[in-house]
C-alpha cells in the first residue's frame, strides 16, 4: 500500500553532511615543512604540523547544514573520529619518520607502525614510490623497533595506518624529490623545472641522465637543515590507486617469511606456561618442580606470577613438560562467574533511559546478546626475549611497541635505554597485539630463567587465557510516525573493554589536543566511533561498562560489529514496520551520496530483490567509521550439515575510503571482514564457565572454514571520492554482520536475540589446567585426500 | 613421549637427512626446534587447523600429530621444499600452486598459507583432472584461515588446477 506522506529525511530533504569532518581541511596540497638531516647520503624527515598549523587541525567547528526534515544532530564521531584523536596525539613527532635515499638507489623507510597482512607496508611503499617517480621495488619498507621517542606516533589501530601516515609520508617523500631534483639540476646544468624523473632516473632535456642513487651523496647535507616540501596533487600520482600484491607474498608462499616465533635467535629455546584454572589466577605453589625439570629435553621450570614457565629443546617436550606440571593457583577475580551471572550484571548495570516515546508515534524495540569472542590469531600470542643484567632485548608483533617497551623494562629492572624492542611482522593480530601480553611475559621467563626463550602460547592458553572482545547487551527502540523516523535509541551495555597500555594513553593525548574534555578511555572509543548513517530524527548511542575482570581487548572494530550490527538489523525491522524495502528504506534516510552510492551498487550487482530458491534469503548492512562507507549484500543458503543451518552462498560488498590506495588489498581486507562478520552472526563465540572460558581448540571455536565460507564473492572499489584515503581494515565487519544477519531474519522469519545464533555446546569441554593433547597418528592411508 | 633419543633418516626436501630425537616427538617440531625449518607453522597441536601441514611421499599429513618414527625412511617436502619439486626447477622456480598464490594476491597475515598451499597441492596431484577440481571438492578443505581468505584460497586453487592441466598437456 503506498505511504500517504512523504518518507522522512527524502533526498530532496536531507542536508548532505560527509560521514566525518574532523582533520579534513585540505591539508594535501600545502607546503610541508621536512628537514634534510646531517648525514654522507640523503637522509630527510618530515615536520608534519608547524606551528598554527597544529591548532587549525584541532578544530571541531564544522559548519552544519540547518536541520530540514527530521536529520540527525552531528554526533561526536562525526565532528572527530578516533583517527583524528590518534592523529593528534601523533602530530608532534611526526616529523621524527625518516627516508634515505642509498647510494644504490634504493629508497628506505623504517615504518612506525606493525604489519599483520592487513597491506600497510605494501601501501606505504606505493605511496613512497608515487611520489619518489621510483620503481616499486626499489623501494624498501621495514617495521621500525620501539623508538620511544616517537611518544604517540608508533601506534598501530582504528584501522588508522594509511590515514594517519598519508601525509607524513608524502612529505617526507617530497622532501627528498626536491632535494634530489636540485641537486640533479646542479650536475646537468639546466634548470629544476626541465627534468623528469622514471624509476629514479633523473633527465635533462639534452638526454643527460644520472640516477638517484649517484644524487644522494650530491643531496645530502653535513648539517640538519629545514626543507619545504610540496607533494604531488593526487591527480599526479600513477601508482596510487592501482592493484599491487602484498610485497611479502613471495616469502610466504615459499615458507621463507619469518614471525617472531621463526627468528633463529641463538640459543632462544621453545617455551611455553602452564596456566591457572581460572583467567588471572596466580600461581600458589609449583609442587613438582624437581620433577618436571627432570623430564627429557627440559631446560628450565621457573615460577611465575602468571605461572610456570616450562624451557625445553623442542615445544613437543614442553608440551608435555607444561601438562606434567602440579601446581596450584589463587581462583581468579572471576572464579565464580559464567556466562549467565555476567549477563545478568549486564541486564541489571542501570542505563541511560530511553527519551519517552512520543505519544502519536509506534515504537520498534529489540534487544541483543552477544557473547565474549577470542581474537584467535592464526599465530598464538609469540614473542622472544634475550634478558642480560644489562640489557634486553625482544622480538613480538606489537602494535603498541613503546608501551610494550616501558612495560618490560619496568619489568626486569632495566632503564629504556637499555631495552631493544624489536617489532615483527604479526601471525594475524585483530586487535590482539594492542596488548603485548606474550612480550612481557618472555621477558620475565628470560630473566628468571636466565636464557634468551621464544615463548609461544598453546592454542587451549590462547583461547582460554588469551584476550577477547567483551560480551554485551544491546537494547535498541526506535519510534516512527506518518513515515518518519522520530526517534533511534541505542543502549549497549557491555563487560568494559581493556585499552590501556598504548592505546588508552594515546587517545588521552589526543583529547588534551581538542574541547572534548575528558572521558574515559572506552566511552572515548565508543563516542569517537558509533555514529547513526541516517536521519532518524532524535538519534542517542550510549555505552555502560561494567567491570567484570576478563580478559579483553579491542577486537576488529571494536564497538562497530556488535553495536552497529545490531542496529542494521533493527534498520531491517523498522524498514518492515514502516512497510518499505530494506534497500529502498535505507536509501530514502540516508545522510549523504557517498554512502547511497555503495548501497545502490550492491542491491545492483547483488540482483537485491531477484528470486531464489525457497528456503534462500538475502540481507544488506551498511556502515560508515575512518572517513570511509561500506555496503555488504549476503545470500544466505540452507545448510544442512551447519550448525546454524545456513551458510553465506555469495556476497557483494561495495566499499568507498575516499581514495584507495592499493584497491587489491582493500578487496582483501574486505573480505577477511565479510569472513569474520560471518562467524561472529552464525558460530563464532567463547563460553565463560567458572571464570574460564571452556572453548580449547578450532573445533570449538568456529570460525568459518572453506565449507563454510561464501562460493562466490565480489568487491566493487568505488571511484575516487576524496584525495585522501580513509581507514579500511576493520571496516567490513558491521556491514557484513548486518548483511548476513538480515540474511538469516529474513530466511528463518526471525529477528536472532542473541548472537551467534548458532552457540550450542555439543562437545564435552577438556578439563582446566593442561592444555590439549591428541593422539599420534600414522601415516595417512593413501586415497584418503581430506582427512589424513 | 617415549624418552630414548633415537636416529632417524628421511629425505627432506630432496636432502637426505639425519635426526637423534624421541620416536614420539611429533614431525612438527623435529622440523622447527631441530632442523630450523620454520616454514610449517603450528596453530593447534592437534590436527584441526591443518597449518602444520607437509607432505610425506607426495601425500599432505599433520606434523602436529604425525610421531618422528613413522617418517624414518620416508621422502618429506615442505613448503620450502615444493617449488624444488617441480621437474626441471630453478632457484626462481614456483609450484602451480604457489603461482596460484601470487596471482590472486591470497595472502594476508600469511601463518596458515604453507599449511594451504601444502594441502591444495598434494589434493591436486591425485585428482585425475586437476582443472575440473569443483566447489563441493574444495569445499571438503578443512586448513583453517583466521583472516579469512577463503575465497581468494578458492580461486587460487582453480587457477592452479588449469595451471597443472596446462603443465600436463605441455
Amino acid at each position: 500500500m503506498p505511504d500517504p506522506t512523504p518518507i522522512g529525511g527524502t533526498n530532496a530533504a536531507t542536508p548532505d553532511r560527509p560521514p566525518s569532518e574532523g582533520l579534513r581541511h585540505t591539508l594535501s596540497r600545502r607546503r610541508f615543512l621536512g628537514y634534510v638531516v646531517g648525514s654522507p647520503f640523503l637522509v630527510v624527515a618530515t615536520d608534519l604540523m608547524p606551528g598554527s598549523d597544529r591548532l587549525a587541525a584541532t578544530s571541531t567547528t564544522v559548519p552544519v547544514p540547518p536541520p530540514a526534515g527530521l536529520p540527525t544532530s552531528p554526533q561526536p564521531a562525526d565532528l572527530i573520529d578516533l583517527g583524528d584523536l590518534l592523529i593528534l596525539a601523533g602530530l608532534p613527532t611526526a616529523n621524527m619518520l625518516s627516508l634515505q635515499i642509498t647510494p644504490t638507489g634504493k629508497a628506505r623507510f623504517q615504518l612506525p607502525r606493525q604489519e599483520n597482512g592487513q597491506g600497510t607496508q605494501t601501501a606505504v611503499a606505493m605511496i613512497l614510490a608515487d611520489e619518489l617517480d621510483m620503481a616499486l621495488a626499489d623501494v624498501e619498507v621495514t617495521l621500525a623497533p620501539a623508538e620511544p621517542a616517537l611518544m604517540f606516533n608508533q601506534l598501530t589501530g582504528s584501522s588508522n595506518a594509511i590515514r594517519s601516515l598519508w601525509d607524513p609520508v608524502r612529505t617526507v617523500a617530497a622532501a627528498a624529490r626536491g632535494r634530489l631534483l636540485a641537486a640533479a639540476a646542479d650536475l646537468l646544468d639546466e634548470p629544476v623545472s626541465t627534468l623528469t624523473v622514471l624509476n629514479g632516473v633523473v633527465q635533462a632535456p639534452n638526454g643527460a641522465t644520472i640516477t638517484y642513487g649517484q644524487l644522494s651523496a650530491a643531496a645530502a647535507s653535513t648539517t640538519t637543515a629545514p626543507v619545504t616540501a610540496t607533494p604531488k596533487d593526487p591527480s599526479q600520482y600513477r601508482l596510487i590507486g592501482t592493484p599491487q600484491p602484498q610485497m611479502a607474498n613471495r616469502a610466504i608462499v615459499t615458507g621463507q617469511q619469518r614471525y617472531a616465533v621463526d627468528l633463529p635467535i641463538p640459543g632462544a629455546l621453545p617455551t611455553m606456561v602452564r596456566r591457572a584454572p581460572t583467567i588471572k589466577g596466580t600461581l600458589v605453589t609449583f609442587d613438582n618442580a624437581d620433577a618436571v625439570g627432570s623430564m627429557p629435553g627440559v631446560v628450565k621450570a621457573v615460577a611465575l606470577p602468571f605461572g610456570v614457565a616450562v624451557v625445553a629443546q623442542t615445544f613437543g617436550q614442553v608440551i608435555d613438560a607444561v601438562n606434567a606440571v602440579q601446581a596450584t593457583f589463587t581462583p581468579g577475580p572471576v572464579a565464580t562467574e559464567d556466562d549467565a551471572s555476567i549477563r545478568q550484571q549486564l541486564l541489571a548495570a542501570p542505563v541511560p533511559p530511553f527519551l519517552a516515546p512520543p505519544l502519536l508515534g509506534t515504537t520498534v524495540a529489540h534487544e541483543f546478546d552477544w557473547a565474549m569472542v577470542n581474537h584467535a590469531p592464526m599465530g598464538t600470542n609469540m614473542a622472544v626475549a634475550d634478558v642480560r643484567p644489562d640489557s634486553a632485548t625482544v622480538w613480538a608483533p606489537l602494535q603498541t611497541p613503546i608501551a610494550a617497551l616501558q612495560a618490560i623494562a619496568q619489568a626486569v629492572g632495566l632503564p629504556q635505554d637499555r631495552v631493544t624492542v624489536n617489532v615483527i611482522r604479526g601471525a594475524g593480530s585483530f586487535g590482539r597485539t594492542l596488548f603485548f601480553d606474550a612480550a612481557l611475559e618472555a621477558a620475565q621467563i628470560s630473566k628468571a630463567a636466565g636464557l634468551p626463550v621464544k615463548l609461544m602460547w598453546h592454542r587451549t592458553n590462547d583461547m582460554r587465557h588469551g584476550r577477547a572482545h567483551p560480551p554485551a547487551h544491546h537494547r535498541i527502540r526506535a519510534s516512527y510516525l506518518a513515515g518518519e523516523v522520530l526517534t533511534f535509541e541505542h543502549r549497549v551495555t557491555s563487560v568494559t573493554t581493556d585499552v590501556s597500555a598504548g592505546l588508552g594513553e594515546a587517545i588521552t593525548a589526543g583529547l588534551a589536543k581538542t574541547s572534548l574534555g575528558k572521558m574515559g578511555f572506552s566511552q572515548t572509543l565508543f563516542e569517537t566511533t558509533i555514529t547513526c548513517p541516517y536521519n532518524f530524527g532524535v538519534v542517542t548511542q550510549t555505552l555502560t561498562e561494567v567491570p567484570v575482570d576478563l580478559n579483553t581487548d579491542s577486537w576488529r572494530s571494536v564497538f562497530s560489529y556488535n553495536t552497529r550490527g545490531a542496529e542494521e538489523v533493527v534498520v531491517d525491522q523498522l524498514a518492515a514496520a514502516m512497510g518499505k524495502d530494506p534497500v529502498e528504506f535505507r536509501l530514502a534516510f540516508m545522510q549523504n551520496d557517498r554512502q547511497r552510492a555503495v548501497l545502490e551498487k550492491v542491491a545492483d550487482v547483488g540482483n537485491w530483490g531477484s528470486t531464489l530458491p525457497a528456503g534462500w534469503a538475502q540481507g544488506v548492512g551498511f556502515h560508515q567509521e575512518y572517513q570511509s562507507v561500506v555496503a555488504c549484500l549476503a545470500t544466505l543458503e540452507p545448510d544442512p550439515l551447519a550448525p546454524s543451518g545456513y551458510r553465506v552462498d555469495s556476497a557483494v560488498l561495495a566499499v568507498d575510503v575516499g581514495l584507495a590506495i592499493n584497491p587489491r588489498s582493500l578487496e582483501g581486507q574486505m573480505l577477511g571482514g565479510l569472513t569474520d562478520g560471518i562467524g561472529l552472526v552464525l558460530g563464532l563465540g567463547n563460553h565463560l564457565r567458572d571464570g574460564l572460558p571452556i572453548e580449547s581448540a578450532w573445533s570449538h571455536f568456529r570460525y568459518p572454514r572453506q565449507g563454510q565460507a561464501p562460493r562466490d564473492v565480489e568487491v566493487i572499489v568505488m571511484p575516487p571520492t576524496a584525495d585522501r584515503p580513509g581507514g579500511a581494515g576493520e571496516l567490513g565487519v558491521p556491514a557484513a554482520v548486518g548483511a548476513v544477519a538480515n540474511a538469516y531474519a529474513r530466511a528463518t522469519g526471525t529477528v536472532p536475540t542473541s548472537f551467534p545464533v548458532s552457540f550450542a555446546v555439543d562437545w564435552t569441554p577438556p578439563p582446566p589446567g593442561p592444555v590439549e593433547t591428541a593422539p599420534l597418528q600414522g601415516l595417512p592411508a593413501p586415497g584418503n585426500l581430506y582427512d589424513y | 613421549m617415549t624418552d630414548t633419543p633415537q636416529t632417524f633418516t628421511f629425505s627432506l626436501n630432496g636432502t637426505p637427512t639425519t635426526v637423534t630425537a624421541p620416536p614420539d616427538l611429533p614431525v612438527l617440531w623435529v622440523l622447527r626446534d631441530l632442523l630450523g625449518v620454520t616454514g610449517p607453522k603450528y596453530g593447534c597441536g592437534v590436527d584441526e587447523c591443518r597449518a602444520c601441514t607437509c607432505h610425506v611421499d607426495g601425500r599432505a599429513f599433520a606434523t602436529c600429530v604425525t610421531p618422528v618414527s613413522a617418517i624414518d625412511g620416508h621422502t618429506i617436502t615442505t613448503i620450502e621444499g615444493l617449488a624444488g619439486t617441480v621437474p626441471g626447477a630453478g632457484p626462481d622456480t614456483l609450484h602451480p600452486v604457489q603461482q596460484a598464490w601470487l596471482e590472486h594476491d591470497v595472502p594476508q597475515c600469511g601463518w596458515c598459507q604453507p599449511g594451504q598451499i601444502m594441502m591444495v597441492s598434494a589434493l591436486l596431484a591425485q585428482l585425475p583432472d586437476p582443472a575440473a577440481i569443483t566447489d563441493a571438492d574444495i569445499d571438503k578443505i578443512r586448513n583453517v584461515c583466521r583472516c579469512g581468505t577463503y575465497f581468494r584460497i578458492r580461486e587460487a586453487i582453480k587457477r592452479a588446477g588449469e595451471l597443472l592441466a596446462e603443465g600436463a598437456d605441455s
